[in-house]
């Protein structure tokens, strides 16, 4: 097995208008992945959702700017770490990742040996 | 390492034309050149993919067939060309490879390379297993080596230099040559596309029946694009690429072999050969590009069109027929038609909208509108190729314009016509195709020669 990291992009603008029914469906989806990826016989090491990008500070040498350290509409609102066998496991597991208002990124994680 | 050449004799089950050649051992001289030359083209692939289950490393596998290509012209000089290239050349790298391994164990996971075990066999012996040198067997991996070549995870330029590379054993220059980028680009991309493979854990695998539609289809729009890029070269004097050609029908030939029940593998290769059988055709003497209705149709290719029909009508057995049948079902019907004019433009037409149906894409309603206006009279087409216009996908897309002039010129409309062969000018760089549209677009101007406004 080998960890990657799923990393959530999406539109924070369309989180910030949802209504509440839209965020107890999002929370559902998620909790129906958390049960789906043992069943695809890979693992969820961890995961979290992030506060968004406007709670962001960036610090670049030693100048400490407020925002995100890239500006763009759609953001990285949360990750998984997983285990997964190959790629493929890995693209199967990210496929089912929530990301309704955006899609996701799938990246290996180094090892060091 | 001469020394540890296998023997020369093994049993020869890969059939080619050398194969059951008798060693000689004064073989007359360029024989041996020759006889590597033959092996590298028709070989390659199965040896690499071969060395590479060994190796378990992309790089390593390439280094120790280049190595066993080399060794060949030594040991083939003095025994003579082996009854079976292919097995020679890959237990000769797989040794390379054992030793390798043995001997710097630090080196060897600079790019490990996952590979899966085999299926269980499932009722006798799995396919595709061939007896090596001294009774061992290696197994026909060359899918494995193709499907992660083409991985959706890699880009499509990616696929297509690793194809390239790793299956048709092109060196980088011939690479870069074949796509017109220069040699640093074409090494950085196909070290970035391994280095990929091996860190993101790509397995070296056919993929499952799930995943296998798919999958394959990226194999075959890999293919598909080696042949249109030989086809028409993008740029450039010359109006085909003949070796990208060759080893696009090679790579079809080779998927076709290894995968005969899937339909579509068929498919792509009744297409190439029935599109191919034209080549003679496509150009005159002075290289001046000559449409379908202009093409000597006794000069086609016959045994090819023979051959690509008859692995059309295999491949439409059965129910939803894809992309590559059915453009190859549409070629059949150009190849078979006795002239332009009494093409089954009906049937094209409606071979085209069931296309359409399993592939939505701008370039078969463009295709569609021309066949349209065969069967049913230029306007009709005129009328297609306006929604096309308003829709803008096709924006910069150099046969829009080019249709579009043809039907107003055969309308009668010189001056629409006119303006629309400029528009498909100034998207055109192939030499061939800019001195046809020149050509009409004097037709319809009325122009002399070389009065235009240049």
């Amino acid at each position: 097995m080998a960890e990657y990291l799923i990393l959530i992009f999406e539109d924070e603008n369309a989180y910030a208008t949802a209504a509440p029914e839209v965020f107890q469906q999002v929370m559902d989806a998620h909790n129906r992945f958390a049960e789906q990826v043992p069943q695809m016989g890979g693992k969820i090491v961890e995961g979290r959702a992030l506060q968004p990008t406007s709670t962001a500070t960036t610090i670049r040498g030693d100048v400490v700017t407020d925002g995100p350290f890239i500006e763009t509409k759609e953001a990285v609102g949360g990750y998984y770490l997983i285990e997964a066998r190959d790629l493929d496991h890995a693209l199967q597991i990210g496929k089912l990742c929530p990301a309704r208002f955006g899609g996701v990124e799938v990246r290996p994680i180094m090892e060091f040996s | 390492m001469t020394g540890s050449s296998p023997a020369e004799d093994g049993p020869g089950p890969r059939s080619g034309p050398r194969a059951g050649r008798v060693p000689g051992a004064a073989a007359e001289p360029g024989a041996v050149p020759a006889a590597i030359a033959d092996a590298h083209r028709r070989e390659w692939a199965f040896v690499l993919a071969a060395t590479a289950r060994v190796a378990g490393d992309l790089d390593l596998a390439e280094e120790c067939v280049q190595d066993a290509y080399a060794a060949a012209l030594a040991a083939w000089s003095q025994h003579g060309v082996p009854r079976n290239p292919g097995a020679w050349l890959t237990t000769t790298a797989r040794r390379r490879a054992i030793d390798a391994l043995r001997r710097d164990r630090v080196l060897r996971a600079k790019l490990p390379l996952l590979i899966e075990p085999d299926p269980p066999a499932a009722g006798g012996a799995p396919p595709g297993w061939e007896p090596g040198e001294e009774g061992e067997v290696i197994r026909d991996d060359r899918l494995r080596l193709i499907f992660t070549c083409c991985h959706p995870a890699l880009a499509r330029e990616a696929q297509v230099a690793l194809t390239l590379r790793l299956v048709c054993g092109l060196t980088t220059v011939e690479t870069a040559q074949a796509f017109l980028v220069s040699e640093p680009t074409m090494a950085a991309r196909v070290t970035r596309a391994k280095k990929k493979i091996s860190a993101a854990r790509i397995p070296y695998r056919v993929p499952g029946e799930a995943d296998l539609p798919d999958r394959l289809d990226a194999v075959l729009t890999v293919v598909h694009l080696l042949y249109t890029t030989g086809h028409t070269a993008p740029a450039g004097p010359d109006l085909v690429r003949a070796d990208l050609v060759e080893r696009a029908i090679g790579l079809a030939r080779m998927l076709h072999a290894l995968m005969p029940d899937e339909r579509e593998a068929s498919g792509l290769l009744a297409l190439i050969l029935l599109t191919d059988a034209r080549r003679a055709t496509r150009a005159d003497a002075c290289g001046r590009l000559l449409l379908l209705e202009e093409q000597d149709r006794s000069r086609w290719d016959r045994p090819a069109i023979a051959e690509g029909t008859a692995l059309v009508r295999e491949a439409l057995r059965g129910a939803r027929p894809g992309r590559f049948t059915l453009q190859a079902a549409i070629a059949a019907l150009h190849a078979e038609a006795p002239s332009y004019g009494e093409t089954d433009w009906r049937q094209v037409a409606a071979l085209y909208d069931l296309l359409l149906r399993v592939w939505s894409s701008p370039v078969v309603a463009l295709n569609r509108a021309v066949a349209v206006a065969m069967a049913r009279g230029p306007a009709a087409g005129l009328a297609q190729i306006g929604e096309l216009e308003a829709d803008g996908r096709l924006a910069g897309y150099r046969y829009l314009p080019a249709a579009k002039a043809d039907l107003l010129r055969r309308l009668g409309n010189r001056e629409e016509a006119a303006q629309a062969y400029r528009d498909a000018l100034a998207l055109t760089d192939n030499d061939a195709e800019r001195a046809f549209l020149a050509r009409r677009l004097t037709e319809v101007t009325g122009l002399v020669q070389g009065a235009g406004n240049g």
